[in-house]
């Protein structure tokens, strides 16, 4: 019995890890491509999130899933143009000073725009309760979250290594002087890269707004999860991200069934432990400019 | 010519050397008034507000603000205390730490009268031994740790909110007469800090006095935000009853992710703030709570206040709003009373036992051996689905206790439990 709880808790932490990964896997791609780390991706997800509240009124909740990204997909080619682009060539330094400033600026203004109290966000009455697969319980809301991660993730899959654009993307990962000298301008696949990370940063705030609380610190919450799955994962790995994620998720599970009050702390051991060993993270590429 | 021709090299110069200029005079005034305790005399009574406006207590700390401004400008209108007007400064307290150091600062630096504030029991704590070495009074208002006023109080600090071992005894009372103890196996979620582990204690005590067992008591890490792992481990256990022991936000999202699975035990606790319960949303709430006001009270006073409030900040007051609201009319009634802002005529004058207008039914007093404001507390629950219309309206609130008939002091610890020693 006691390994079946077990179990239940790892499967459980599976589930989990598809919304870690909806964050990680945006601030993973900025960072490969523009050599950016972007401290303000967590503002994305909490602004996706109040944005989805006022959208769902006027839309309804299906709907909001697919506008609410795409408005702040719009913020980002905003964000991208005029910040991040002066920052690609320069002292990275710079750019974690500016996103660090622009995440404070993000959550100070969503506290000045709907107020430090967080906000009941819902989810649609027949998304409520949960399915037993076997000894397993799974809340329905988060097996449709779950379906929605799986279907993102393979999108991004496809666009990173079946089409023209994905090619370019990973060339310029690793030679953008190659790119260049082909001819290629790296600019608007950078804006590309921005918009696709803002825009599933999110969704994973308009998919999270009902299980959790909206209130205006929930992007600098999430933003140190986010980062530890990346730096398990490794820098530039698509795979490397999406492993983390699912480890990140079954760890914390199996830690909450032994010593629930080392649940969150149990990440940071997790990241030790695979900096110890791997230092480049468990998938990370050998990326010759970040060396 | 020459004279007037302004490069454009020398701009620069000329607002370095004003900037300059005005960091002199910033300077030299700020020296002037400390060296000129007069004024001090004369001027503002300065009061030293701390409060979490970020983290899981934020949302609380901004009602908190709210509430204490009002008050001040309310008093400060009609005249002041004293023929002096009262400034509160406000500021984050942020953690146990920083709030010590913050409080030492404004002791030191901005010279303050008096130390309000806090909700965190923790923060509440590092404060009032800040208060204790440097002999100021500090009126710890939102923070509901027994040992606050157990085994850590001290003659420098009083403390407004109701603490524990009033509200296990508050729901306490309603879940006894639903028969919800006697024979159940009872699985409690407890806040990974002060407040928490001591609600806990209190809580197991309670369970135990009453024939309830405990299956399982899990801490749960202030920052947590998902606690899916922690449902799992209910339904493994399949308790009678779910008590919840959280704090600020946890109580928020535990409740509405234990809608999301809609497990069928029921769910009870022994600390919601209103604010906190609002932003559960509707239909995602239930079972029995315990708080210490609430907007509906319909005394003359506490309406008057929810329509100030409303009118002010447009949005419904929260307990903590009311809590340092009715905090710094306390604080200066006794400076009224006394004619004076001296630590130890005050101190005294609430160890009287005076009695203060609380805006509820009856008047409130300070226990003189332990500091606790003895005051009337409220059950509340939830009303069904479809009897109320605005999203603040789905409490409902129970009568007061103690009963009208009841000693006031009849939920709180007694003398023998109370390891308080001043």
């Amino acid at each position: 019995m006691e390994f079946i709880f077990l179990l239940e808790q790892a499967v459980n932490g599976l589930v989990l890890s598809g919304y870690y990964l909806l964050l990680a896997l945006g601030l993973s791609l900025i960072f490969s491509v523009g050599g950016i780390v972007n401290l303000a991706h967590g503002a994305f997800y909490a602004i996706g999130a109040y944005l989805s509240l006022e959208v769902i009124q006027v839309t309804g909740f299906a709907s909001s899933i697919f506008i609410t990204p795409v408005l702040v997909g719009l913020l980002g080619i905003l964000f991208e143009r005029f910040l991040l682009r002066r920052f690609y060539n320069a002292d990275p330094i710079l750019s974690l000073l500016v996103t660090f400033g622009l995440a404070m600026v993000a959550e100070q203004a969503l506290r000045m725009i709907w107020g430090a109290a967080p906000l009941p966000s819902n989810m649609p009455p027949e998304f409520k309760g949960n399915v037993m697969l076997g000894e397993f319980m799974f809340s329905k809301y988060r097996l449709f979250i779950l379906g929605v991660v799986i279907v993102v993730l393979s999108g991004i899959w496809v666009l990173l290594n079946k089409t023209a654009f994905g090619r370019v993307v990973r060339a310029g990962v690793q030679r953008p002087d190659m790119v260049a000298v082909l001819g290629i301008r790296l600019q608007p696949y950078m804006t590309a890269i921005v918009v696709l990370g803002v825009a599933t940063a999110a969704l994973g705030g308009v998919l999270f707004g009902p299980i959790a609380i909206v209130h205006p610190a929930m992007g600098t919450e999430i933003m140190t999860v986010a980062f530890v799955v990346v730096v398990i994962g490794g820098l530039g790995s698509f795979w490397g991200v999406v492993l983390a994620a699912l480890l990140v998720g079954v760890v914390r599970g199996i830690t909450i069934h032994f010593q629930p009050a080392a649940g969150e702390a149990s990440m940071y051991i997790l990241m030790f432990i695979v900096l110890l060993l791997r230092p480049r993270g468990l998938l990370g590429e050998r990326i010759e400019r970040f060396e | 010519m020459d004279q007037h021709d302004h490069t454009p090299e020398s701009t620069p110069e000329v607002s370095a050397s004003r900037r300059q200029l005005l960091a002199t005079g910033l300077a030299l005034g700020g020296s002037m008034a400390v060296s000129m305790p007069l004024w001090a005399q004369s001027g503002p009574i300065k009061i030293g507000h701390l409060t979490p406006m970020t983290g899981f207590l934020g949302a609380l700390g901004e009602y908190a603000a709210q509430g204490i401004k009002m008050a001040a400008d309310e008093i400060n209108a009609s005249g002041g205390v004293l023929g002096r007007q009262l400034e509160v400064l406000t500021e984050d307290s942020v953690n146990p730490q920083v709030a010590a150091t913050k409080a030492q600062r404004m002791i030191e630096r901005d010279q303050v009268a008096f130390l309000m504030g806090e909700i965190s029991s923790a923060s509440a704590l590092t404060i009032s031994q800040v208060a204790a070495r440097n002999k100021k009074l500090f009126m710890s208002i939102g923070a509901r740790s027994d040992v606050l006023r157990g085994k850590d109080c001290n003659r420098y600090t009083f403390h407004v909110d109701i603490p524990v071992t009033v509200m296990v005894n508050a729901v306490g009372q309603a879940l006894l007469r639903d028969n919800m103890v006697r024979g159940k196996r009872i699985f409690s979620l407890t806040a990974d800090y002060l407040f928490g582990h001591d609600l806990s204690k209190v809580a197991r005590k309670f369970w135990a006095n009453n024939g309830g067992t405990l299956v399982g008591d899990e801490l749960v890490p202030t920052d947590a935000t998902d606690f899916s792992p922690y449902l799992v481990k209910i339904r493994q256990a399949r308790p009678d009853l779910i008590a919840s022991n959280l704090a600020g936000n946890q109580v928020t999202n535990f409740v509405k992710q234990y809608a999301e699975f809609g497990l069928p035990y029921p769910v009870v606790g022994f600390n919601l703030n209103t604010a906190d319960a609002w932003a559960a949303g509707e239909g995602n709430l239930g079972g029995i709570w315990p708080t210490v006001w609430h907007h509906e009270l319909q005394t003359p006073g506490s309406k008057a206040f929810v329509a100030n409030f409303i009118k002010r900040f447009n949005r419904v007051p929260e307990n903590h709003a009311w809590i340092e609201y009715v905090s710094l009319r306390m604080l200066a009634q006794a400076i009224n009373a006394t004619k004076s802002v001296d630590t130890d005529k005050i101190i005294a004058y609430f160890e009287s036992e005076a009695e203060f207008d609380i805006l509820k039914g009856r008047k409130a007093y300070f226990r003189s051996w332990d500091h606790q404001l003895m005051q009337e507390a409220y059950p509340f629950t939830v009303k069904p689905k479809g009897t109320y219309k605005e999203k603040w309206d789905f409490l409902k609130f129970g009568e007061a206790v103690p009963a009208p008939n009841q000693p006031l002091d009849l939920l709180a610890t007694t003398k023998e439990e109370n390891t308080c020693k001043m």
